[in-house]
């Protein structure tokens, strides 16, 4: 291991760790919750999921978190995201296919506007 | 959330896409001593084979950490990114986490704590419990946060980085300045200025010249050192090579009790990574500065706690207290200038430099800066440990954070500075707690241990039980201490066994009072504290014990009787097989006598009976 010399040092080694941990802190951003009842899993809940994390890791966005929920009670729109950004008032987006998982990743969170045609309701529910 | 209700969702389906979110799930479990004594290693194994039979262990991420905090409601877990907290765990319980939390999303409504007040679920505990809430963590700011066995998680969350300013940037008069600025004071109990501790050990000239940890904490009800040791072992190490720096010496000890096994484990694994990274032991971050040290284990004796002796005991002889002056800045270990200090009192001090002595004076009353961790412990609903601004009321630490008294029962006293210390009784619950304002009410900070009464508490019993330890611990090398305390303990047997005189509690004040003044250390110049406070304070109890012969609280069992309450008792037998020498009698379906001949007070069958027919009667 190499010898820490400087503040520099120490930092790098701080950023790295920080890395790993942020993970464990719940002071994100916001995150993307992602329906994982039975009827968003059949309704393909699965590659939603893994078409979120890509398109993320992709973007390099690691200050969302990524949470799985159960039924959202929304069962005939499923699979559903809730797109929960700090200081916003929650989006759920239905029907949401990996495709649309990448525009939602693209245009909302990246762009900062609401994908309003796969929008099924504005707000907690 | 009740999972019975909803389809279930067959395993081995969700699993794999887990997968894709790649270690997204942190558990961090409490690996404290209370946590551990209350299962948390069989909950470990568990949990780590519930992940293996679902294929997670390599997603998800398990963290032993050090004590939470909370005590009473563990083991504990705190489930990321989320941030949910889990009580009273056991082994059993994985399954349900697993497949419920980390594969379905959906949180374990049974294991969350419930909000005492509002009957509300918390999931985020250190959000919306009044436990966390009350806190302001400087000592313990990193525990059951980061990994204690890493070293990266540390210097994550800003540490190491006071010791780089501090070798780098700063001359030794500085840090010293800094710290007396900061107005920290010894968390050990008695509250010297550290700042000034160090400043007088830097003047002595020497250059051989020692830095001391205190973790013989001995205090019954304490676990504060014990807590910061396991739980953030490198702010104590990383503050050590700071006092180091500033005082002059290039080597320490950390003194700490065998029975520790966990702390002197995460210690000197602790030592073994900053070493590795250049950041202890020989030319530290390149400084030209080295700073090791060694660590001591002592035998447990309380006595040990008290600096000259923990001196002795670090150079292998017989515990035993020396004579002061000169005092251990002048020569301590090794007859050489040495400084000493507690646990806690390391732990602020990362934080002191880096934020600045004005940011910590900020905190605290006008002669009392900083936080103190308390341990809270006895007749409590939240025992646990807590840090809080000094300055806090007593009633806030009873009714806010501790969440009260258990069972609907009125508080009456709270001791703190264990066998050293006094009672606080109920009329000072509103009185801010600081080093002074203890003092004037007769008792004193300590290291921390708080140890919480109820109106069934005899404060008679309660004196006893503490001067009962001093006795025990004792080292037998002043007169005044060894027999006075000895004399004092069969005046309190005599009062609480009835046979109490007129003039035992003048006479107890009396011989208190020489002890104090006559004896060698710290140890016989406290012990008789719990019985002259609770003399001050609740003096009609000792009377009670004394004239009329009955204990008020009905604790002491010569002074007290059971009875059966004949309209209450339907004969069902219960007591009187309960009874281990069968001092109860009667037919069957009719009310039951007891024996008070035979009776041994032992409280057994009044825990048995369903009828409320059994009561403790006082005098006998």
């Amino acid at each position: 291991m190499a010898k820490v010399k400087s503040l520099e040092e120490l930092m790098k080694i701080k950023e790295k760790s920080l890395k790993d941990l942020q993970m464990r802190d719940t002071e994100k951003k916001g995150k993307i919750v992602v329906a994982m009842g039975t009827c968003g899993i059949a309704a393909g809940a699965k590659d939603t999921l893994q078409a979120i994390v890509s398109e993320l890791a992709e973007n390099k966005i690691d200050d969302l978190s990524v949470v799985q929920s159960g039924c959202m009670g929304l069962c005939e729109v499923e699979p559903t995201v809730e797109v929960h950004m700090e200081g916003q008032s929650p989006i759920i987006y239905g029907h949401v296919t990996p495709e649309q998982a990448k525009r939602i990743v693209q245009q909302h969170i990246l762009g900062g506007k609401v994908v309003s045609d796969l929008m099924v309701r504005k707000g907690e529910i | 959330m009740n999972t019975g209700e909803k389809t279930s969702i067959p395993n081995e389906v969700v699993a794999p896409q887990v997968e894709a979110r790649a270690a997204t799930n942190t558990i961090l479990l409490c690996a404290g001593g209370a946590c551990i004594s209350s299962g948390e290693e069989s909950c470990l194994t568990s949990l780590r084979a519930t992940l293996e039979k679902y294929a997670l262990q390599d997603v998800v991420k398990v963290v032993e950490t050090g004590c939470m905090g909370m005590c009473d409601a563990g083991p504990l877990m705190i489930l990321y990114p989320e941030g949910v907290f889990y009580q009273k765990l056991k082994p059993s319980d994985m399954e349900l986490i697993v497949s419920e939390h980390l594969l379905k999303g959906r949180i374990v409504e049974s294991k969350l704590f419930e909000n005492p007040n509002t009957k509300v679920k918390i999931t985020s505990a250190y959000d919306d419990h009044p436990f966390f809430t009350k806190q302001v963590k400087i000592a313990t700011r990193n525990m059951g946060i980061i990994d204690p066995m890493s070293i990266e998680e540390y210097i994550a969350h800003d540490g190491y980085f006071s010791l780089q300013k501090v070798l780098q940037e700063m001359t030794p008069e500085q840090v010293i300045d800094t710290i007396k600025r900061s107005g920290l004071r010894g968390r050990g109990g008695a509250g010297f200025p550290t700042g000034l501790k160090w400043e007088l050990a830097r003047k002595v000239p020497g250059n051989e010249k020692y830095v001391l940890c205190n973790a013989d904490e001995g205090d019954p009800g304490a676990f504060m050192d014990r807590s910061i040791l396991e739980g953030d072992p490198h702010s104590v190490l990383e503050a050590m090579v700071i006092a180091g720096y500033a005082i002059g010496a290039q080597k320490g000890y950390i003194y700490i009790r065998a029975e520790y096994p966990l702390a002197i484990e995460r210690l000197n694994e602790g030592i073994k990574q900053a070493k590795a990274y250049g950041l202890f032991g020989e030319n530290i971050m390149g400084s030209g500065f080295s700073f090791d040290l060694e660590i001591r284990m002592g035998a447990g004796a309380f006595v040990c706690g008290e600096e000259t002796a923990l001196i002795e005991s670090v150079e292998g002889k017989r515990g035993q207290p020396r004579v002061k002056p000169p005092f251990p800045a002048q020569k301590g270990v090794w007859n050489k200038p040495t400084l000493n200090n507690n646990v806690e009192t390391y732990a602020n001090i990362p934080t002191i430099i880096l934020k600045g002595p004005e940011w910590f004076a900020s905190i605290g009353t006008e002669k009392s800066k900083g936080t103190k961790v308390f341990c809270l412990a006895g007749k409590i609903k939240n025992t646990g440990l807590v840090e809080v601004p000094i300055g806090i009321t007593l009633r806030e630490i009873v009714y806010d954070i501790g969440g009260g008294i258990p069972n609907n029962k009125a508080f009456k006293a709270v001791q703190t500075g264990g066998p050293s210390g006094g009672c606080i009784p109920a009329q000072y619950l509103d009185m801010p707690i600081d080093y002074e304002s203890l003092k004037t009410i007769g008792t004193m900070m300590g290291s921390g241990g708080m140890v919480f009464m109820d109106e069934d508490t005899c404060m008679v019993d309660v004196a006893k039980f503490f001067l009962e330890f001093s006795v025990d611990e004792s080292c037998g090398k002043c007169t005044p201490c060894r027999e006075g305390n000895r004399v004092m303990h069969e005046i309190l047997e005599r009062i609480t066994s009835g046979e109490g005189e007129e003039g035992d509690i003048e006479k107890l004040e009396t011989l208190g009072q020489s002890i104090i003044d006559s004896s060698l250390c710290g140890l016989g110049q406290s012990s008789p504290q719990p019985v002259l406070s609770t003399i001050r304070y609740f003096r009609d109890e000792y009377e009670a014990h004394i004239k009329e012969k009955r204990c008020p609280a009905k604790v002491c069992r010569p002074l007290i009787r059971y009875q059966i309450d004949e309209s209450k008792c339907v004969g069902c037998t219960a007591c009187a097989k309960v009874c281990p020498v069968s001092a109860i009698s009667g037919e069957i379906k009719k009310p039951h006598t007891i024996d008070p001949e035979i009776c041994t007070r032992c409280g057994s069958c009044i825990g048995v009976c369903r009828f409320g027919a059994i009561s403790r009667v006082t005098p006998a």
